[in-house]
Protein backbone atom coordinates (compact mmCIF):
# COMPACT_ATOMS: atom_id res chain seq x y z
CA UNK A 1 0.00 0.00 0.00
CA UNK A 2 2.59 2.14 0.61
CA UNK A 3 6.45 1.84 -0.68
CA UNK A 4 9.30 4.42 -0.18
CA UNK A 5 12.59 3.78 -1.75
CA UNK A 6 15.73 5.80 -1.49
CA UNK A 7 13.91 8.97 0.24
CA UNK A 8 15.77 11.92 1.03
CA UNK A 9 14.93 15.11 2.44
CA UNK A 10 16.89 18.22 2.16
CA UNK A 11 16.02 22.13 3.79
CA UNK A 12 18.90 23.82 2.42
CA UNK A 13 22.04 22.52 3.72
CA UNK A 14 20.24 20.06 6.15
CA UNK A 15 19.48 16.69 5.46
CA UNK A 16 16.61 15.97 7.51
CA UNK A 17 16.09 12.10 5.59
CA UNK A 18 19.10 10.15 4.30
CA UNK A 19 17.46 7.40 2.27
CA UNK A 20 14.60 6.06 3.92
CA UNK A 21 13.25 2.54 2.57
CA UNK A 22 9.49 2.11 3.62
CA UNK A 23 7.12 -0.81 2.94
CA UNK A 24 3.79 -1.20 4.29
CA UNK A 25 1.31 -3.89 3.34
CA UNK A 26 -2.67 -3.46 3.34
CA UNK A 27 -4.54 -3.48 6.43
CA UNK A 28 -1.09 -2.84 8.77
CA UNK A 29 -0.48 -0.73 11.12
CA UNK A 30 2.46 0.85 11.78
CA UNK A 31 4.23 2.73 14.51
CA UNK A 32 7.06 4.63 13.53
CA UNK A 33 8.98 5.65 16.65
CA UNK A 34 11.72 7.96 16.89
CA UNK A 35 13.80 10.45 19.20
CA UNK A 36 12.62 14.44 18.72
CA UNK A 37 14.27 15.54 15.50
CA UNK A 38 14.63 12.45 13.77
CA UNK A 39 12.69 13.56 11.03
CA UNK A 40 9.56 11.41 11.70
CA UNK A 41 7.23 14.76 10.78
CA UNK A 42 9.18 15.83 7.88
CA UNK A 43 8.55 11.77 6.74
CA UNK A 44 4.31 11.94 7.56
CA UNK A 45 4.42 15.19 5.66
CA UNK A 46 5.95 13.61 2.35
CA UNK A 47 3.83 10.51 2.37
CA UNK A 48 0.85 13.83 2.71
CA UNK A 49 1.83 15.37 -0.03
CA UNK A 50 2.65 18.06 2.27
CA UNK A 51 6.02 18.55 1.26
CA UNK A 52 7.99 17.14 -1.71
CA UNK A 53 10.71 14.77 -1.55
CA UNK A 54 14.29 16.25 -2.76
CA UNK A 55 15.29 12.41 -3.81
CA UNK A 56 13.66 9.22 -3.52
CA UNK A 57 10.25 7.60 -4.91
CA UNK A 58 6.81 7.25 -2.93
CA UNK A 59 4.06 5.55 -3.60
CA UNK A 60 1.09 4.96 -2.44
CA UNK A 61 -2.34 3.20 -3.25
CA UNK A 62 -0.43 2.58 -6.81
CA UNK A 63 -0.01 6.34 -7.40
CA UNK A 64 3.27 8.43 -7.30
CA UNK A 65 4.34 11.15 -5.58
CA UNK A 66 4.36 14.23 -6.21
CA UNK A 67 2.89 13.50 -9.94
CA UNK A 68 -0.13 11.67 -9.09
CA UNK A 69 -0.44 13.90 -5.35
CA UNK A 70 -4.56 14.43 -6.10
CA UNK A 71 -5.12 10.78 -6.44
CA UNK A 72 -3.23 9.99 -3.04
CA UNK A 73 -4.76 13.01 -1.26
CA UNK A 74 -8.27 11.04 -2.35
CA UNK A 75 -6.76 7.86 -0.18
CA UNK A 76 -5.37 9.25 2.42
CA UNK A 77 -6.16 10.66 5.81
CA UNK A 78 -4.00 12.95 7.95
CA UNK A 79 -4.69 13.87 11.60
CA UNK A 80 -1.95 15.39 13.32
CA UNK A 81 -1.57 17.26 16.64
CA UNK A 82 -3.61 20.38 15.33
CA UNK A 83 -6.69 19.42 14.45
CA UNK A 84 -7.29 20.94 10.98
CA UNK A 85 -10.67 22.04 12.14
CA UNK A 86 -12.12 25.86 12.17
CA UNK A 87 -12.97 27.22 15.58
CA UNK A 88 -15.61 29.28 14.35
CA UNK A 89 -17.89 26.40 12.72
CA UNK A 90 -19.67 23.68 14.32
CA UNK A 91 -18.72 20.39 14.29
CA UNK A 92 -21.26 19.36 11.42
CA UNK A 93 -19.86 22.63 8.92
CA UNK A 94 -16.26 21.71 9.88
CA UNK A 95 -17.57 18.60 8.13
CA UNK A 96 -19.77 19.64 6.08
CA UNK A 97 -17.14 22.02 4.21
CA UNK A 98 -14.48 19.08 4.23
CA UNK A 99 -17.31 16.61 2.60
CA UNK A 100 -17.62 19.50 -0.30
CA UNK A 101 -13.93 19.57 -0.52
CA UNK A 102 -13.63 16.03 -1.11
CA UNK A 103 -16.63 16.36 -3.42
CA UNK A 104 -18.41 13.53 -1.81
CA UNK A 105 -22.37 12.67 -2.97
CA UNK A 106 -25.10 12.91 -0.33
CA UNK A 107 -22.71 13.79 2.99
CA UNK A 108 -25.25 14.00 5.49
CA UNK A 109 -25.59 10.65 5.96
CA UNK A 110 -22.14 9.82 5.99
CA UNK A 111 -21.23 12.70 8.34
CA UNK A 112 -24.10 11.58 10.87
CA UNK A 113 -22.13 8.29 10.62
CA UNK A 114 -18.93 10.17 11.63
CA UNK A 115 -19.78 11.81 14.61
CA UNK A 116 -22.00 9.01 15.82
CA UNK A 117 -18.00 6.68 15.68
CA UNK A 118 -16.39 9.77 17.17
CA UNK A 119 -19.37 10.27 20.03
CA UNK A 120 -20.04 14.01 19.00
CA UNK A 121 -23.23 13.25 17.55
CA UNK A 122 -24.99 15.74 20.70
CA UNK A 123 -22.55 18.06 19.83
CA UNK A 124 -22.67 18.55 16.30
CA UNK A 125 -23.94 22.20 16.09
CA UNK A 126 -21.80 23.21 18.70
CA UNK A 127 -18.70 25.79 17.86
CA UNK A 128 -14.82 23.71 17.66
CA UNK A 129 -13.39 26.31 19.84
CA UNK A 130 -15.46 25.27 22.41
CA UNK A 131 -14.63 21.99 22.37
CA UNK A 132 -11.93 20.32 24.82
CA UNK A 133 -8.74 19.43 23.01
CA UNK A 134 -10.07 15.80 23.72
CA UNK A 135 -13.18 16.53 21.51
CA UNK A 136 -11.09 17.98 19.17
CA UNK A 137 -8.80 15.79 18.58
CA UNK A 138 -12.11 12.89 18.23
CA UNK A 139 -13.58 15.33 15.76
CA UNK A 140 -10.33 15.54 14.14
CA UNK A 141 -9.94 11.64 13.52
CA UNK A 142 -13.86 11.89 12.08
CA UNK A 143 -12.61 14.63 9.60
CA UNK A 144 -9.77 12.27 8.42
CA UNK A 145 -12.08 8.96 7.52
CA UNK A 146 -14.68 11.21 6.58
CA UNK A 147 -13.88 10.36 2.63
CA UNK A 148 -13.37 6.59 3.65
CA UNK A 149 -9.99 6.28 2.76
CA UNK A 150 -7.48 3.67 2.30
CA UNK A 151 -4.43 5.04 4.71
CA UNK A 152 -4.40 7.02 7.52
CA UNK A 153 -1.08 9.20 8.60
CA UNK A 154 -1.49 9.93 12.87
CA UNK A 155 1.22 12.51 13.27
CA UNK A 156 1.55 12.38 17.43
CA UNK A 157 -2.18 12.29 17.72
CA UNK A 158 -2.21 11.90 21.85
CA UNK A 159 0.28 15.53 22.16
CA UNK A 160 -2.07 17.40 24.80
CA UNK A 161 -4.47 14.91 26.24
CA UNK A 162 -5.41 14.06 29.40
CA UNK A 163 -5.45 10.00 30.67
CA UNK A 164 -9.60 9.82 30.02
CA UNK A 165 -9.13 11.46 26.65
CA UNK A 166 -6.19 9.43 25.34
CA UNK A 167 -8.31 6.36 26.88
CA UNK A 168 -11.26 7.26 24.76
CA UNK A 169 -8.98 8.44 21.36
CA UNK A 170 -7.55 5.06 21.90
CA UNK A 171 -10.74 3.31 21.11
CA UNK A 172 -11.38 5.29 18.22
CA UNK A 173 -8.11 4.75 16.61
CA UNK A 174 -8.98 0.74 17.21
CA UNK A 175 -12.27 1.38 15.75
CA UNK A 176 -10.37 2.87 13.07
CA UNK A 177 -7.96 0.34 11.94
CA UNK A 178 -10.61 -2.68 12.74
CA UNK A 179 -11.97 -1.11 9.24
CA UNK A 180 -8.94 -2.93 7.08
CA UNK A 181 -7.05 0.35 6.60
CA UNK A 182 -3.53 0.41 6.41
CA UNK A 183 -2.50 3.31 9.31
CA UNK A 184 0.48 4.63 10.24
CA UNK A 185 1.51 6.32 13.39
CA UNK A 186 4.18 8.28 15.01
CA UNK A 187 4.25 8.73 18.71
CA UNK A 188 6.51 9.07 21.67
CA UNK A 189 3.77 6.86 23.83
CA UNK A 190 5.53 3.78 23.80
CA UNK A 191 3.12 1.95 25.51
CA UNK A 192 0.22 2.87 23.34
CA UNK A 193 2.16 2.33 20.64
CA UNK A 194 2.50 -1.05 21.67
CA UNK A 195 -0.76 -1.42 22.34
CA UNK A 196 -2.11 -0.51 19.10
CA UNK A 197 0.72 -1.37 16.24
CA UNK A 198 1.34 -4.47 14.22
CA UNK A 199 4.85 -3.77 13.51
CA UNK A 200 7.21 -1.00 15.02
CA UNK A 201 10.15 0.96 12.96
CA UNK A 202 12.48 3.34 14.56
CA UNK A 203 13.52 5.77 12.42
CA UNK A 204 16.93 7.62 13.48
CA UNK A 205 19.37 9.69 12.18
CA UNK A 206 17.40 9.95 9.08
CA UNK A 207 17.10 6.42 8.13
CA UNK A 208 15.13 3.48 9.57
CA UNK A 209 17.22 1.63 11.97
CA UNK A 210 15.12 -0.49 12.93
CA UNK A 211 11.92 -2.39 12.08
CA UNK A 212 9.81 -5.24 14.36
CA UNK A 213 6.54 -7.24 14.12
CA UNK A 214 4.55 -7.52 17.22
CA UNK A 215 5.25 -11.37 16.90
CA UNK A 216 8.67 -10.97 16.76
CA UNK A 217 8.26 -8.43 19.57
CA UNK A 218 7.15 -11.19 21.95
CA UNK A 219 10.56 -12.23 23.30
CA UNK A 220 11.71 -8.65 24.48
CA UNK A 221 9.16 -5.64 25.13
CA UNK A 222 9.12 -2.84 22.74
CA UNK A 223 11.30 -0.27 25.23
CA UNK A 224 14.40 -2.62 24.86
CA UNK A 225 14.01 -2.83 21.17
CA UNK A 226 13.89 0.80 20.59
CA UNK A 227 16.67 1.83 23.08
CA UNK A 228 18.63 -1.08 21.02
CA UNK A 229 17.67 0.38 17.83
CA UNK A 230 19.34 3.88 18.82
CA UNK A 231 22.01 2.39 20.18
CA UNK A 232 22.71 0.84 17.14
CA UNK B 1 -14.39 14.63 -22.18
CA UNK B 2 -16.67 13.71 -19.07
CA UNK B 3 -13.39 13.61 -16.71
CA UNK B 4 -12.11 17.11 -17.70
CA UNK B 5 -15.87 18.11 -16.89
CA UNK B 6 -15.95 16.33 -13.74
CA UNK B 7 -12.53 17.89 -12.73
CA UNK B 8 -13.93 20.86 -13.50
CA UNK B 9 -17.36 20.72 -11.47
CA UNK B 10 -15.25 19.79 -8.29
CA UNK B 11 -12.84 22.30 -8.50
CA UNK B 12 -15.75 24.63 -9.03
CA UNK B 13 -17.40 23.30 -5.82
CA UNK B 14 -14.16 23.55 -3.73
CA UNK B 15 -13.86 27.14 -5.26
CA UNK B 16 -17.91 27.73 -3.26
CA UNK B 17 -16.71 25.46 -0.84
CA UNK B 18 -13.65 28.22 0.27
CA UNK B 19 -15.89 31.34 0.03
CA UNK B 20 -18.38 29.11 2.01
CA UNK B 21 -16.76 28.71 4.74
CA UNK B 22 -14.68 32.13 5.04
CA UNK B 23 -18.23 33.76 4.70
CA UNK B 24 -20.06 31.46 7.24
CA UNK B 25 -17.04 31.37 9.72
CA UNK B 26 -16.47 35.69 9.27
CA UNK B 27 -20.52 35.74 9.56
CA UNK B 28 -19.98 34.53 13.09
CA UNK B 29 -16.77 36.18 14.50
CA UNK B 30 -17.03 39.61 12.60
CA UNK B 31 -12.75 39.91 13.62
CA UNK B 32 -11.47 40.43 10.03
CA UNK B 33 -14.78 42.91 8.97
CA UNK B 34 -14.65 44.73 12.18
CA UNK B 35 -11.26 45.51 12.13
CA UNK B 36 -10.65 46.34 8.42
CA UNK B 37 -13.77 48.23 8.92
CA UNK B 38 -12.80 50.26 12.40
CA UNK B 39 -8.93 50.91 10.60
CA UNK B 40 -10.33 52.10 7.28
CA UNK B 41 -12.74 55.07 9.52
CA UNK B 42 -9.62 55.66 11.79
CA UNK B 43 -7.43 56.11 8.68
CA UNK B 44 -10.03 58.38 6.99
CA UNK B 45 -10.87 60.44 10.40
CA UNK B 46 -7.16 61.02 10.59
CA UNK B 47 -6.88 62.45 6.96
CA UNK B 48 -9.61 64.54 8.04
CA UNK B 49 -7.98 65.93 10.88
CA UNK B 50 -4.68 66.28 9.34
CA UNK B 51 -5.58 67.81 5.91
CA UNK B 52 -7.41 70.93 6.77
CA UNK B 53 -7.58 72.10 3.62
CA UNK B 54 -10.31 73.72 1.37
CA UNK B 55 -13.29 72.23 -0.42
CA UNK B 56 -11.19 72.11 -3.77
CA UNK B 57 -8.03 71.10 -2.15
CA UNK B 58 -9.80 68.22 -0.28
CA UNK B 59 -11.41 67.08 -4.13
CA UNK B 60 -8.05 66.68 -5.52
CA UNK B 61 -6.51 64.40 -2.83
CA UNK B 62 -9.60 62.14 -2.59
CA UNK B 63 -8.30 59.72 -5.03
CA UNK B 64 -4.80 58.74 -2.51
CA UNK B 65 -6.95 58.71 0.32
CA UNK B 66 -9.00 56.22 -0.44
CA UNK B 67 -6.38 53.94 -2.28
CA UNK B 68 -4.01 54.59 0.84
CA UNK B 69 -7.27 53.71 3.21
CA UNK B 70 -8.10 49.91 1.12
CA UNK B 71 -4.60 49.58 1.16
CA UNK B 72 -4.16 49.60 4.51
CA UNK B 73 -6.98 48.05 5.42
CA UNK B 74 -6.86 45.82 3.03
CA UNK B 75 -3.33 44.00 4.46
CA UNK B 76 -5.27 43.73 8.05
CA UNK B 77 -7.87 41.95 6.48
CA UNK B 78 -5.42 39.93 4.72
CA UNK B 79 -3.28 38.95 7.23
CA UNK B 80 -6.33 38.04 9.46
CA UNK B 81 -7.58 35.85 7.08
CA UNK B 82 -4.50 33.87 5.89
CA UNK B 83 -3.75 33.38 10.20
CA UNK B 84 -7.15 31.46 11.00
CA UNK B 85 -5.86 28.87 8.06
CA UNK B 86 -2.73 28.73 10.13
CA UNK B 87 -3.76 29.16 13.38
CA UNK B 88 -5.29 25.60 13.82
CA UNK B 89 -3.37 23.89 11.12
CA UNK B 90 -6.50 24.06 8.62
CA UNK B 91 -3.77 25.37 5.66
CA UNK B 92 -2.51 21.94 5.89
CA UNK B 93 -6.55 20.34 5.91
CA UNK B 94 -7.32 22.72 2.57
CA UNK B 95 -4.02 21.21 0.81
CA UNK B 96 -5.09 17.60 1.83
CA UNK B 97 -8.19 17.79 -0.37
CA UNK B 98 -7.79 15.70 -3.70
CA UNK B 99 -8.06 19.07 -5.46
CA UNK B 100 -6.10 21.44 -7.68
CA UNK B 101 -4.91 23.54 -5.34
CA UNK B 102 -5.16 27.11 -7.40
CA UNK B 103 -9.00 25.92 -6.08
CA UNK B 104 -8.02 27.41 -2.82
CA UNK B 105 -6.42 30.49 -4.11
CA UNK B 106 -9.26 31.25 -6.12
CA UNK B 107 -11.70 30.57 -3.28
CA UNK B 108 -9.43 33.04 -0.65
CA UNK B 109 -9.45 35.64 -3.57
CA UNK B 110 -12.86 35.53 -3.96
CA UNK B 111 -13.73 35.84 0.02
CA UNK B 112 -11.25 38.40 0.58
CA UNK B 113 -12.11 40.95 -2.47
CA UNK B 114 -15.76 40.67 -0.77
CA UNK B 115 -14.73 41.08 2.65
CA UNK B 116 -12.64 44.26 1.00
CA UNK B 117 -15.70 45.67 -1.39
CA UNK B 118 -18.39 45.20 1.88
CA UNK B 119 -16.13 47.36 3.96
CA UNK B 120 -15.20 49.80 0.74
CA UNK B 121 -18.97 50.29 0.14
CA UNK B 122 -19.54 51.46 3.87
CA UNK B 123 -16.72 53.37 3.95
CA UNK B 124 -17.48 55.63 0.86
CA UNK B 125 -20.87 57.52 1.70
CA UNK B 126 -19.18 58.67 5.72
CA UNK B 127 -15.99 59.60 3.21
CA UNK B 128 -18.20 61.56 0.92
CA UNK B 129 -20.03 62.98 4.31
CA UNK B 130 -17.03 64.14 5.74
CA UNK B 131 -15.28 65.63 2.77
CA UNK B 132 -18.06 66.16 0.95
CA UNK B 133 -17.51 64.68 -2.46
CA UNK B 134 -20.20 62.75 -4.65
CA UNK B 135 -18.05 58.85 -4.62
CA UNK B 136 -21.27 57.28 -5.94
CA UNK B 137 -20.68 57.11 -9.76
CA UNK B 138 -20.64 54.50 -11.76
CA UNK B 139 -16.83 55.34 -13.19
CA UNK B 140 -15.39 55.18 -9.62
CA UNK B 141 -17.01 51.94 -8.52
CA UNK B 142 -15.60 49.96 -11.55
CA UNK B 143 -12.28 51.80 -10.55
CA UNK B 144 -12.52 50.14 -7.27
CA UNK B 145 -14.06 47.23 -7.96
CA UNK B 146 -10.84 46.18 -10.30
CA UNK B 147 -8.09 47.73 -8.11
CA UNK B 148 -9.40 45.66 -5.41
CA UNK B 149 -9.31 42.26 -7.48
CA UNK B 150 -5.73 42.81 -8.18
CA UNK B 151 -4.90 43.90 -4.72
CA UNK B 152 -6.90 40.96 -3.23
CA UNK B 153 -5.00 38.88 -6.49
CA UNK B 154 -1.72 39.57 -5.11
CA UNK B 155 -2.17 40.13 -1.60
CA UNK B 156 -3.96 36.40 -1.02
CA UNK B 157 -0.70 35.26 -2.48
CA UNK B 158 1.89 36.73 -0.62
CA UNK B 159 -0.39 36.91 2.78
CA UNK B 160 0.00 32.73 2.25
CA UNK B 161 3.44 32.82 1.66
CA UNK B 162 4.06 35.36 4.34
CA UNK B 163 2.10 33.37 7.19
CA UNK B 164 4.47 30.49 7.31
CA UNK B 165 6.98 32.97 8.26
CA UNK B 166 7.71 33.91 12.27
CA UNK B 167 7.19 37.70 11.18
CA UNK B 168 3.61 37.05 9.51
CA UNK B 169 2.00 40.56 10.60
CA UNK B 170 5.09 42.63 9.61
CA UNK B 171 6.16 40.65 6.39
CA UNK B 172 3.09 41.01 4.49
CA UNK B 173 2.90 44.81 4.11
CA UNK B 174 6.90 44.98 3.23
CA UNK B 175 6.41 41.97 0.61
CA UNK B 176 3.05 43.22 -0.72
CA UNK B 177 3.31 47.22 -0.94
CA UNK B 178 6.29 47.61 -3.36
CA UNK B 179 4.31 44.62 -5.46
CA UNK B 180 0.95 46.29 -5.58
CA UNK B 181 2.15 49.67 -6.50
CA UNK B 182 1.40 49.47 -10.28
CA UNK B 183 -2.34 48.63 -9.56
CA UNK B 184 -2.43 51.24 -6.67
CA UNK B 185 -0.79 53.90 -9.25
CA UNK B 186 -3.56 53.23 -11.85
CA UNK B 187 -5.85 52.90 -9.54
CA UNK B 188 -5.96 56.59 -8.23
CA UNK B 189 -4.70 57.90 -11.82
CA UNK B 190 -8.43 56.32 -12.75
CA UNK B 191 -10.21 57.38 -9.73
CA UNK B 192 -8.40 60.85 -9.80
CA UNK B 193 -9.72 60.64 -13.51
CA UNK B 194 -13.36 59.91 -12.55
CA UNK B 195 -13.35 62.47 -10.39
CA UNK B 196 -12.31 65.04 -11.93
CA UNK B 197 -14.51 64.46 -14.70
CA UNK B 198 -11.89 63.75 -16.99
CA UNK B 199 -12.48 62.40 -20.48
CA UNK B 200 -13.17 58.64 -20.73
CA UNK B 201 -10.20 58.41 -23.44
CA UNK B 202 -8.03 59.99 -20.74
CA UNK B 203 -9.13 57.41 -17.88
CA UNK B 204 -9.03 54.50 -20.67
CA UNK B 205 -5.20 54.18 -20.46
CA UNK B 206 -4.68 53.59 -16.86
CA UNK B 207 -7.93 51.69 -16.56
CA UNK B 208 -6.75 48.78 -19.46
CA UNK B 209 -3.47 49.28 -17.30
CA UNK B 210 -5.78 48.78 -14.24
CA UNK B 211 -6.99 45.09 -16.28
CA UNK B 212 -3.57 44.18 -17.43
CA UNK B 213 -2.44 44.11 -13.77
CA UNK B 214 -5.02 41.97 -12.67
CA UNK B 215 -4.72 39.60 -15.43
CA UNK B 216 -0.84 39.42 -15.22
CA UNK B 217 -0.77 38.98 -11.06
CA UNK B 218 -3.76 36.58 -10.88
CA UNK B 219 -2.63 34.54 -13.74
CA UNK B 220 0.94 34.26 -12.53
CA UNK B 221 -0.35 33.35 -8.96
CA UNK B 222 -2.56 30.93 -10.36
CA UNK B 223 0.92 29.27 -11.32
CA UNK B 224 2.73 29.49 -8.48
CA UNK B 225 0.13 28.92 -5.55
CA UNK B 226 1.34 25.17 -5.60
CA UNK B 227 4.75 25.91 -5.40
CA UNK B 228 4.21 28.39 -2.57
CA UNK B 229 2.27 26.38 -0.30
CA UNK B 230 4.31 22.84 -0.68
CA UNK B 231 7.23 22.92 1.41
Amino acid sequence: MIAVKKLVKRFGLKTVLRGVDFDVQPGEFVALLGPNGAGKTTFLRILASLSRPSLGEVNIAGYKLPHEAAQVRARLGVVSHLPLLYGDLTAEENLQFYARMYNLPNYELRITEVLEMVGLVARRRDLVRTFSRGMQQRLAIGRAVLHDPDVILFDEPYTGLDQDASAMLDDVLKAVAAQGRTVVMTSHDLARAEDLATRFDVLSRGVISASASRKELKRTNLLAFYKQALAG
Amino acid sequence: MADRTTSRGSFLKAVAAVVWKDVRAEFRSRELFSAMLVFSLLIILIFNFALELDLKTRQSVTAGVLWSTFAFAGTLGLNRSMAIEKDRGCLDGLLLAPVDRSAIYFGKVISNLAFMLIVELIVLPIYSLLYSVNLFQPGLLLVILLGSIGYAGVGTLLATMSVQTRTRDILLPILLFPVVIPVLLAAVKASSGVLGGADWEEILLPLNLLIAYDVIFIAVAFMVFENVVEE
